[in-house]
């Protein structure tokens, strides 16, 4: 852990002395099913015309970790460099019979288990290399769980700057004020990535956590 | 089994709960630390322990838990939960139990519970109260 700390202490110093020659790479974490992907697609349309990946009702639908570079965001004539990253939902527990509820044959449940399960350790692994990270959550959905906690003090250990967004505001269920509670420490913010909503405060708060690496 | 005026209302297969203080895994390393935690769960136990795993602890935890599915004979995964008691402490209160923490090893105020999802479904949790909903 020690050692983990001294090397992103390096290498932060290093990459803020060459940060005009690098993307800035801004992951999305979070659990399944909360918008990840439709939130990368989202910004990489906007700005490149072309999307990061494929969304679905289905829980796991990303479950490699993929990226879109050279990602120009121009927010009130700023522009900034990003890499997206996009990442597959971390998850406790996967059981393929859940698959199964969504018409998924149970050999290609069975195998989208299994992906599934290497998503996840992949994306842990993925943690270390990231500058910016947007945590997703489902706004319609309790964010006191143990994964989202385990995630973002992980992203606080080692000291990389995280947004909180909360997905899904145009329903009804949603409940920002919940997320805010839970995540005191951090700056929440509610959109809606299938309707484009609130994204400009999303692009400030992003500017902004830029600013900290 | 549950009787409930003479009818019989549901059945909860067995299952038993383990607590373990954490000077059982204190002077363990990482590894043994959540190679231990993971045989209590194989073998369809509910562990509650005393105190916390460290940050980078409890995503290994995550990282082993999902190698093990599909290796591992009807071992789904499991559901996790900490409840931390030094939340609202203030400064001087969290450098208490900084100190009291280095001194230990854990966050002994603490407490996780983790159980395979076979038993346990859900662990809802909000600030007041939190619920092991398990499976019939």
């Amino acid at each position: 852990m020690v050692i983990k700390v001294v090397k992103n202490f390096f290498k932060r110093i290093f990459s803020n002395m060459f940060r005009e020659k690098r993307d800035i790479k801004l992951g999305f974490y979070g659990p399944p099913n909360a918008g990840k992907t439709s939130l990368a697609n989202r910004i990489c349309k906007d700005f490149t015309g072309e999307e990061i990946g494929t969304v679905s009702k289905i829980p796991h639908e990303t479950r490699k970790v993929q990226f879109k570079e050279k990602v120009e965001i121009d927010y009130k004539g700023k522009k900034m460099l990003f890499k997206m990253i996009d990442t597959p939902g971390i998850a406790t527990k996967i059981d393929y019979e859940d698959f199964l509820k969504f018409k998924v044959n149970k050999k290609d449940a069975k195998k989208r288990a299994k992906e599934a399960t290497q998503g996840v350790i992949e994306s842990i692994k993925w943690l270390d290399d990231m500058d910016i990270v947007v945590i997703v959550l489902d706004a319609t959905e309790n964010p006191y769980n143990q994964v989202n906690i385990t995630i973002i003090g992980n992203l606080a250990a080692r000291n990389i700057p995280v947004l909180v967004v909360g997905n899904k505001v145009d329903k009804k269920k949603a409940d920002i004020k919940k997320i805010e509670a839970a995540f005191p420490e951090y700056d929440v913010i509610g959109i809606s990535a299938k309707y484009g909503k609130n994204l400009e405060e999303f692009y400030e708060s992003v500017f902004k956590l830029s600013k900290k690496i | 089994m549950v009787k409930k005026r003479g009818k019989k209302i549901g059945r909860i297969k067995g299952f038993s709960i383990q607590f373990m203080p954490y000077s059982e895994i204190s002077r363990l390393n990482s590894s043994d630390r959540i190679k231990k935690i993971l045989e209590i769960i194989f073998g369809g136990n509910i562990l509650i322990l005393q105190g916390r795993l460290k940050t980078d602890e409890e995503t290994r935890l995550i990282e082993d838990t999902m190698a093990m599915v599909g290796h591992v004979k009807g071992f789904k995964g499991i559901e996790l939960a900490v409840i931390s008691g030094n939340g609202n402490s203030g400064f001087f209160g969290n450098m208490k139990m900084g100190f009291a923490n280095i001194l230990t090893g854990g966050d002994l105020g603490a407490v996780t519970i983790i159980g395979p999802a076979t038993i346990v479904k859900e662990i809802k949790r909000n600030p007041k109260k939190i619920e092991l909903m398990l499976n019939k």
